[in-house]
């Protein structure tokens, strides 16, 4: 059967009621999240792990993606109106965003947003669903060398090619990789670092460990914040319609912006956030009207928007394809489909062609109900962000705990949840990044998993790791992308990297 | 997100980095206590040559180097911007209100534990007035629980104010 037809079958399963329902809850609360500040995707579907245990599998992996979906649209609200994004792709945003709702054009800012949002969104998911058969038929010839090949190749991309700090990324992906070493071996039975505690004996769950840093590390660092730091919220005034001279100066950078996003997105080559700076900066070089930019310029909104959003559609090639996820949202979804035995990768195209295919045909339609939901409903969005600050955090709190509560109600799980959420404040205050370690502690052992199957194959003799074109290009690659960085920073060139450096969530 | 000038006293001379310091001795502890723990491991490494301390003991070198390497910059030290001024208070409330939870949730139940959480974040956050957040949170916890362990069938901890509302 062609894509095409896979496609139209998907939308048969994406337009059961049942189905939309879970859409329309996923990007229900994607936006909610998107919009509040001091919680993203990432944690959203961490909570929602344990909840959707006893769920349909198809529908609540349709949720988690719409939560991913709408976390691009709804962190674009924060930027343009508080100047806070409310998720780190969201951050240049705020640059020309929140300078045009000061100037009153707040209304035109979120329009162009959201439009870019979903005509990314849109052209983005359509660019997954063609690629993605190709890249399964790939992955049928990757062997155990192969999959580690590209599992260090994602390591160095989250950790070490971007942000100010090649030493921070690698501490940061090793303490992640040194906690993921927990528990019992999966190929010998051996325990590991569990020290005679038997609650350690089941590893780390990744959903505790992403609980405490992005929840509790963040309320602890907003709390421990000198007072009188806070961004007042632009009032949305007049109406939120594009003037034509908008509408003219917008698309090519929606387009544009999902040229550059799709691709970072789906090459193991970071996240949304990447994808959307190096939006701005083509924008900037590009635009007729370079003195805007700083002051309000609309193509500095629309086409980091585009971008972000791309690049989130991007990540599940990775993700479906592969198994491999790259960015930490990809990362807890990997968890969760998991949890429902559940494999992501080129066999789950074959033994679950109507989850897959339901799966990227309910993202379609999840985009339709964003755009809905985002431009005529956005003054009750907004609404959110005049929520107190004491009440919200005081409610991320109760639902992180509840979470890990739900998972495991184990005084131990819930002793790790406190000190791993002090880690995540100490991370944030001396700007070590958080997503390395969460994709290291779910990748570690399958990366490990995979060194020593190739190994036991090659009977123990490590040229068999680069003894095939494929692996030797990708850890030459990813070679690459540790040393030139690294280079880079050397010779004084650092800010231009430091600045896609962020705590992604 | 400190805008410019909002600590003017700030040296630009360089000075050895304690904070670094610290994380480098944490660091090396984690990576020491890896190799030790992996040489405790019987390493039957078959046919790959790499059995299951491989892994650790790799991980735990990584650890000592990039300890090292933290050191060293630690020592170098810093003419960038100091990490801003913190609040202890706010942060001994959260961590309170963790604890309530650690200990508190399996002899009192979620709600009891749950609603002190909530009231010491809420004071963390500025709003100390204990007597309209303790019930509030108390109240938001029980609701919780009725959704999540009555209806999505989440097994959380029950205490007294859980069995005389819901029953057993």
């Amino acid at each position: 059967m062609s894509t095409f037809e896979f496609l139209l079958q998907g939308l048969g399963t994406a337009m059961q009621p049942m189905i939309l329902m879970y859409a329309l809850i996923g990007v229900t609360l994607g936006t909610a999240v998107g919009v509040l500040p001091g919680i993203g995707p990432a944690l959203t579907v961490a909570l929602l792990l344990p909840v959707t245990y006893g769920l349909d599998p198809a529908g609540s992996l349709i949720m988690f993606a719409g939560i991913y979906y709408g976390g691009m649209y709804g962190g674009s609200t924060t930027s343009i109106l508080l100047n806070t994004p409310g998720e780190s792709a969201s951050i240049v945003t705020a640059l020309e965003g929140n300078k045009m709702a000061r100037a009153g054009r707040g209304g035109p800012a979120l329009a162009t947003a959201a439009i870019g949002s979903f005509v990314a969104g849109l052209l983005a998911t359509l660019a997954l669903a063609f690629l993605a058969p190709h890249i399964v038929k790939l992955a049928l010839v990757f062997g155990p060398r192969e999959y580690f090949a590209l599992m260090v190749l994602a390591f160095v991309t989250v950790s070490a090619a971007f942000g100010d700090s090649a030493l921070k990324g690698m501490t940061s992906l090793f303490v992640g990789l040194g906690l993921a070493v927990v528990g019992i071996d999966g190929l010998t039975g051996q325990a590991r670092m569990s020290f005679g505690v038997p609650q350690l004996l089941d590893g780390i769950e990744v959903t505790t460990l992403a609980v405490a840093m992005f929840a509790l590390g963040e309320a602890l660092f907003v709390a421990a914040k000198p007072v009188g730091d806070e961004d007042k919220v632009q009032e949305l005034r007049g109406s939120v319609k594009m003037t034509p001279e908008d509408w003219r100066r917008s698309w090519p950078a929606w387009l544009r912006g999902t040229a550059i996003g799709f691709p970072i997105g789906a090459m193991p080559a970071g996240g949304a956030d990447i994808a959307s700076f190096l939006s701005y900066g083509t924008e900037k070089r590009m635009s007729k009207h370079p003195e805007e930019f700083g002051h309000g310029a609309i193509e500095g909104v629309a086409g980091p928007e585009a971008a972000n959003n791309a690049a989130a559609a991007g990540t599940l090639v990775p993700l479906l394809t592969l198994g491999l996820p790259t960015t930490a949202t990809a990362a807890i979804m990997l968890a969760g489909f998991q949890q429902f035995g559940l494999q992501p990768g080129p066999l789950l195209f074959a033994t679950a062609p109507q989850l897959v295919w339901g799966l990227i045909a309910s993202l379609l339609i999840a985009n339709i109900m964003l755009l809905v939901l985002n431009l005529p409903l956005i003054r009750l969005w907004v609404k959110l962000l005049t929520i107190p600050r004491h009440w919200l955090y005081a409610g991320i709190l109760l639902f992180a705990c509840l979470g890990t509560i739900g998972v495991n109600p184990s005084p131990v799980e819930l002793g790790m949840l406190l000190i791993f959420g002090i880690m995540g404040y100490l991370m944030r205050l001396y700007g070590y990044p958080i997503a390395p370690v969460v994709v290291g502690l779910i990748l570690g052992p399958m990366a490990e998993a995979q060194l020593r199957r190739a190994l036991a194959i090659a009977q123990g003799d490590f040229t068999t790791l680069v003894s095939t074109p494929l692996s030797a290009t990708l850890l030459a690659i990813a070679a690459l992308a540790f040393f030139v960085p690294l280079l880079l920073r050397l010779r004084g060139r650092g800010q231009v990297l430091s600045q896609f450096g962020t705590d992604e969530d | 997100m400190t805008g410019p000038g909002s600590n003017p006293a700030q040296s630009k001379e360089r000075r050895p980095d304690g904070a670094a310091l610290l994380i480098a001795l944490g660091l090396a502890a984690f990576g020491a206590v890896m190799i030790w723990d992996a040489s405790s491991i019987p390493d039957k490494s078959g046919y790959s040559g790499v059995g299951a301390a491989a892994m650790p003991k790799f991980v735990g070198i990584v650890l000592l180097v990039l300890a090292a390497l933290t050191a060293l910059t630690g020592l170098r030290g810093t003419a960038g911007p100091r990490v801003p001024q913190q609040q202890a208070t706010p942060i001994l409330w959260i961590v309170a209100g963790m604890l309530s939870i650690v200990f508190l949730v399996h002899p009192l139940g979620f709600t009891i534990a749950s609603g002190i959480l909530f009231a010491c974040t809420a004071f963390a956050f500025g709003k100390r007035n204990m007597a309209l957040t303790l019930p509030v949170g108390l109240v938001v916890s029980l609701l919780i629980y009725g959704v999540f362990d009555q209806i999505l069938k989440l097994n959380l901890p029950a205490g007294i104010p859980e069995t005389l509302v819901f029953g057993n």
